[in-house]
């Protein structure tokens, strides 16, 4: 189909898209080499074989509190934020109102906004009004670098939403509460558990609220990073790094499944990606 | 009845938008405005003495180190945007325009992939990668093609630049791919038509319908790269400070909020100055496209 020059110049992108795929992989690649290495240095040539590292990690209890920080926080910033994302998306996709871009730019400002100012600013409120730092301010931040992600997912799930089933709804008795229960929610569940699974994992790598309002609780990113500097901490972090990354692309593949379904559901092309 | 119907209607929406729109004032715009009011106090020992001064933003202008510290971040943000900006738009352009579109998903999903794995740990791995008994060095001194390790790559600003155009690259390629998709195909075919060649319909069809791709990937890789913490530390091993790493320090270890503060504040003002230029520059491309 395709004239030849064409052709020959998509095999030259190809090729450089290969690689750049390499580049984009190539951390990744090389995690689970260190991780089943025996070697207590993270350097080539690899050594033997060895699930030590693995075993370490399941038995070590900051760890294992850290990952229990780190669920708690994921788990409620993510419903947190999904909740919160739906009041927002289905105003903006059903309501005219005055201020509305304005009030949804302002939402969704911590979208670019860099992380540290965020963090800080919060901070200096938290420590200025006395309040604790623990793993419930943690998840106040959470929250709110979260909620433009599920926004942005929302939005997409709420506005090919066909208005004329929930007026029909509506014609056959049901009540606002009703056809909302019934039709909307239904035909948007796929974007409120594909948001709930993005803030999840937004929130469960985030290292730079976590690290400056949690207090003295650790959770996995800020136990990473308090781990990075000791040598012989890092290969039980690899094998970590290892099982994170396999959650990470469960969850996504998860996350994807469900868009593509309610975009199927509603009648949507399967192109287009989580942003 | 049609207008009170338009004032039901607002109210709805604007009933359905203030859990959200109070969550995001009490959390982000009430420390914001804390922060900018802090960087107008003084610093005074143990407490900030509510007298107030431009004395924060005098420093911040001033002082050589603070001088330092600001112009690697815009160096570093400037390079690592465009080196991922134009690493990725042949990327983008190679999915848009040769993968077959049943597939464009499953690639997108492939660039996206990485990016999602803990930063903390990427960025490690390369320092990893990078180092001195590397990947890179052990890979090439193996097969002679280097006598000694490379240095220029070692724990400093360069690997610094690597391993952020690593992490925002699916940054870049997603604007990028979502421009090209809406080029319509016949303009193309048009441009060809009319004589020109298929450098020049790139030159003068392609790439300017593809700008507000290119010019949305740059904003969205130079705004987090500016206010990088992580890389910074780790890679550089806190001997490169960028301007978060200062921002921190000043709020915390020096205990200088009021200087920490001002810092934030002109961090977000650049921000916004980027912001808006490239803003501009966009609306003059879509311009051009009418």
């Amino acid at each position: 189909m395709k004239p030849p020059a064409m052709r020959s110049q998509g095999r030259g992108l190809q090729l450089y898209t290969l690689f750049y795929l390499l580049f984009l992989y190539a951390p990744i690649i090389l995690l689970p080499l260190f991780a089943f290495n025996s070697g207590t240095v993270i350097a080539f040539p690899l050594q033997g074989f060895t699930t030590e590292w693995f075993a370490q990690m399941w038995g070590n209890a900051t760890l294992r509190r850290a990952l229990m920080n780190s669920l708690t926080i994921a788990v409620s910033a993510s419903i947190l934020a999904t909740c919160l994302g739906i009041f927002a998306a289905r105003a903006s996709t059903r309501f005219e109102f005055p201020g509305r871009g304005g009030i949804m730019g302002f939402i969704l400002l911590p979208m670019v906004l860099p992380e540290i100012i965020v963090a800080m600013s919060l901070l200096v409120v938290l420590l200025g009004t006395g309040v604790q730092l623990s793993i419930l301010t943690v998840i106040v931040g959470h929250t709110l670098i979260c909620m433009p992600y599920a926004i942005a997912v929302l939005s997409t799930a709420f506005s090919s939403l066909d208005r004329s089933l929930e007026e029909a709804a509506y014609d056959l008795g049901e009540t606002k509460w009703g056809a909302f229960r019934l039709v909307t929610l239904p035909l948007v569940m796929p974007g409120i558990i594909s948001s709930l699974l993005i803030s999840f994992t937004i929130s469960l790598d985030e290292f730079i609220i976590a690290f400056f309002l949690a207090g003295n609780e650790p959770t996995l990113p800020t136990y990473i990073f308090s781990q990075l500097r000791f040598p012989r901490a890092i290969p039980v972090i690899m094998a970590l790094g290892t099982v994170l990354v396999i959650l990470s692309i469960v969850l996504l593949a998860l996350g994807e499944y469900f868009r593509r379904r309610g975009n199927a559901r509603i009648g949507g092309s399967p192109t287009g990606g989580l942003m | 009845m049609a207008k009170r119907r338009l004032d039901a209607e607002a109210r709805a929406g604007l009933g359905l938008i203030s859990p959200p729109f109070f969550y995001a004032l009490l959390v982000l715009a009430a420390p914001l405005l804390t922060i900018l009011a802090t960087s107008f106090l003084t610093d005074g020992y143990l407490e900030i003495i509510r007298e107030p001064t431009l004395d924060n933003y005098v420093q911040v202008f001033t002082d050589p180190i603070v001088r330092v510290v600001m112009t690697r971040s815009l160096i570093v943000a400037a390079v690592v945007t465009l080196v991922t900006v134009l690493l990725a738009f042949p990327v983008a352009y190679y999915v848009s325009f040769h993968v077959r579109p049943e597939k464009k998903a499953m690639w997108l999903f492939l660039i996206t992939i990485p990016f999602w794995t803990s930063y903390l740990i990427r960025v490690f791995l390369w320092k990893v990668i990078l180092g001195f008994n590397g990947v890179v060095n052990t890979t090439l001194t193996g097969l002679g093609i280097i006598d000694e390790p490379l240095t220029f790559i070692l724990y400093n600003v360069n690997s610094i630049v690597i391993t952020l155009a690593h992490a925002y690259a699916p940054f870049a390629i997603l604007p990028i791919f979502i421009a090209l998709e809406k080029i319509d195909r016949s303009l193309l075919e048009a441009g060809r038509d009319l004589g020109e060649s298929r450098a020049m319909t790139f030159w003068r069809v392609t790439l300017p319908l593809a700008m507000p791709g290119v010019i949305a990937a740059t904003l969205i890789v130079f705004i987090p790269t500016i206010g990088d913490y992580v890389t910074p530390e780790v890679i550089g091993g806190g001997r490169f400070p960028m301007i978060a790493n200062m921002i921190q320090v000043n709020m915390l270890a020096l205990d200088n909020r009021p200087l920490g503060s001002a810092l934030a504040v002109t961090t977000m003002v650049i921000v916004a100055l980027v912001s808006v230029i490239f803003l501009a520059l966009n609306r003059r491309f879509l311009k051009v496209r009418r």
